[in-house]
């Protein structure tokens, strides 16, 4: 079955502070999406808000037609799995341990791992390639290795729906490309639904069908790549003039973005 | 098919550490009772159960001594999982139970009932107990913002603790003639501790062992940050509030039987998180079994080491932490 999230007429903001002053979007499909946009432009707020970790001002995010913070918080982490920005877990946790917490939202209080939770957990570390790392503390492993123990923890929670902010962040550009393969994988294998916040454009190209473009709080555009990812967009967007073009890889084609110089954003 | 998830390497040592601290507990707890003024054997104790005979040794073990080691314990058990609950919650290894304000709330109030009320002494531990509330609902209260927030509670409990601390001073300078009395349950001990303050105790204990078993789990996802927690759909601000509801009770219990006895909270759950790790399925166990071998065997020795005088267990508590922190400072605080 296919889920649906959507902003009705989300305001967000931060004690007083609008910070989205209005958005409207509709997932329907799997589909790889990225927000892109600005610092500041309020695009991991989008995110937050999505993911339910910050209860919108005004308007409402909608899972499968309910509002997100109506229904049980259980039921949401069973249909969505998210990864925050910056995550901290304790040094000495293992991997397996780890990714085991993906498994809470199946477990009742008293509630033990199951074989099939077993199964879980044993297939999500195997689909992220840390099975073999699954005893390992969490503190000995490498940032792209951390990183992808998280993301094995979020597959765990076996959801539809993953949501990822800035997932790549504080990775080289080798793990960077590993991860955002894994992603594309997880999506073609399990028909998943990633929305994920890049700050990469390149990437957000590369690996998504649709691109919403985030500016000053409101979706400037929202679109396949093909349309979105366009020179004059990226000009209004970051004020940076660049030059996008296709490029041919190994059977298949996307588009890159070369950027060359600083300008003024149109509306600016 | 189950897919293999080979065995955790860890779990024999987490056995051993679990058995070694029972096997120090039940030590603790067998020479707290022979070590006195009369000596006893294990023999009169083991007649104690089986055979009482109702002579002196058997009031001396039964109404002095297993009084005394039980509720030894049983405080242990709840300081130690108090700390644990407040630095997993707090997510901050300082936290202990005097963060919530309950060491300043219980000092207050018993001090004032000493001094203000001599004739009614026998109600310090119920005016410790309630004032160690009082002073845990003011600090929710000040750390409530749609939920309780972690950094606001520490400021909150600090906060408190020095107005408490000031009410403290204040009654001991206008009436430094009656301090006398106060100084050695504000430093902690079980000098003369009854089978009525083991009543007073054991319900919060078996409430507070109860209540950890089922919080393990909560904890240890909230170990993860807050947006992990509610991604996997905990309802972070609702466990956060009974969790530290709980430690407030377990530490109130505490303190109002044993007096101000510091450090515990602090330290047994750090030690015990260097030997069995972070995971509070395994932590929370062992630092309430570690947590009262401790506080039993210290207490005998704080007894025994300068007889016939008895030096509060809490002073030599605080001997004990004052290394223990510089050991900490040398090696990094790790979460």
């Amino acid at each position: 079955m296919n889920h649906t999230i959507e902003a009705r007429a989300v305001k967000l903001g931060y004690g007083g502070k609008v910070v989205v002053p209005k958005i409207d979007l509709r997932v329907d499909k799997p589909e790889v999406i990225s927000i892109i946009g600005p610092n500041g432009s309020g695009k991991s707020t989008l995110l937050k808000a999505l993911s339910r970790l910050l209860a919108p001002v005004g308007g409402s995010v909608l899972l499968d037609g309910k509002d997100i913070h109506r229904l049980p918080p259980r039921e949401v982490a069973k249909v969505m799995a998210i990864l925050p920005q910056t995550v901290q877990a304790p040094g000495d946790m293992t991997v397996c341990d780890l990714v085991a917490h993906g498994r809470m939202p199946y477990k009742r209080m008293f509630e033990q791992l199951a074989d099939a939770d077993r199964d879980c957990i044993g297939a999500a570390l195997e689909a992220t390639g840390m099975q073999g790392l699954q005893h390992r503390r969490l503190d000995s492993l490498s940032g792209g290795e951390r990183q992808r123990a998280w993301l094995a923890m979020a597959l765990a929670q076996q959801p539809r729906l993953l949501l990822l902010d800035e997932p790549t962040t504080y990775l080289d550009i080798h793990h960077q490309l590993e991860f955002m393969k894994l992603v594309r994988k997880f999506h073609q294998d399990m028909q998943l639904t990633v929305i994920m916040v890049l700050h990469d454009l390149n990437h957000a190209a590369r690996f998504s069908q649709r691109i919403i473009a985030v500016k000053d709080g409101l979706v400037f555009a929202d679109g396949s790549v093909r349309e979105i990812f366009t020179a004059e967009n990226l000009r209004a967007l970051y004020g940076v003039e660049t030059t996008v073009m296709t490029i041919e890889q190994g059977g298949s084609s996307h588009l890159v973005c070369f950027p060359h110089d600083c300008c003024l954003p149109c509306g600016a | 098919m189950t897919r293999d998830l080979a065995a955790d390497p860890r779990a024999a040592w987490r056995t051993a550490v679990a058995l070694s601290g029972l096997a120090a507990l039940a030590a603790a707890l067998l020479l707290g009772i022979r070590v006195g003024a009369v000596p006893v054997s294990s023999l009169d104790i083991w007649n104690v159960f089986v055979a009482p005979a109702g002579d002196e040794v058997y009031q001396i073990i039964y109404n002095i001594r297993v009084p005394r080691v039980i509720v030894g314990a049983l405080t242990g058990i709840n300081l130690a999982l108090a700390g644990c609950i407040l630095q997993g919650v707090l997510r901050n290894p300082l936290a202990d139970p005097g963060i919530i304000g309950v060491s300043a709330g219980a000092g207050l109030a018993a001090m004032a009932v000493m001094i203000l009320w001599p004739g009614y002494t026998a109600l310090v531990p119920a005016a410790a107990f309630a004032g160690a509330l009082v002073a845990a609902a003011i600090v929710f209260l000040l750390s409530w913002d749609r939920g309780v927030q972690p950094l606001r509670l520490i400021l909150a409990g600090v906060a408190l603790a020095a107005f408490f601390g000031g009410g403290m001073s204040a009654l001991m300078v206008f009436h430094s003639d009656k301090v006398q009395g106060t100084v050695n349950w504000l430093a902690g001990g079980f000098q003369g501790r009854s089978w009525a303050h083991v009543q007073m105790i054991v319900p919060y204990s078996l409430a507070g062992i109860l209540a950890a078993i089922l919080s393990c789990r909560y904890l240890n996802a909230l170990q993860l940050g807050e947006e992990v927690a509610k991604g996997l759909g905990i309802r972070v601000e609702r466990v956060r509030f009974f969790l530290v509801a709980l430690a407030a009770l377990l530490a109130a219990s505490a303190v109002s039987v044993a007096g101000l006895l510091g450090f515990v909270g602090l330290i047994v759950p750090h030690i015990t998180r260097m030997l069995v790790g972070s995971d509070f399925e395994y932590l929370m166990p062992c630092a309430a079994v570690l947590g009262a071998a401790l506080v039993v065997a210290a207490d005998t020795v704080a007894r025994a080491a300068f007889s016939p005088v008895e030096v509060p267990v809490g002073i030599f508590m605080a001997f004990l932490g004052a290394p223990f922190f510089i050991y900490l400072l040398r090696k990094g605080v790790r979460r």
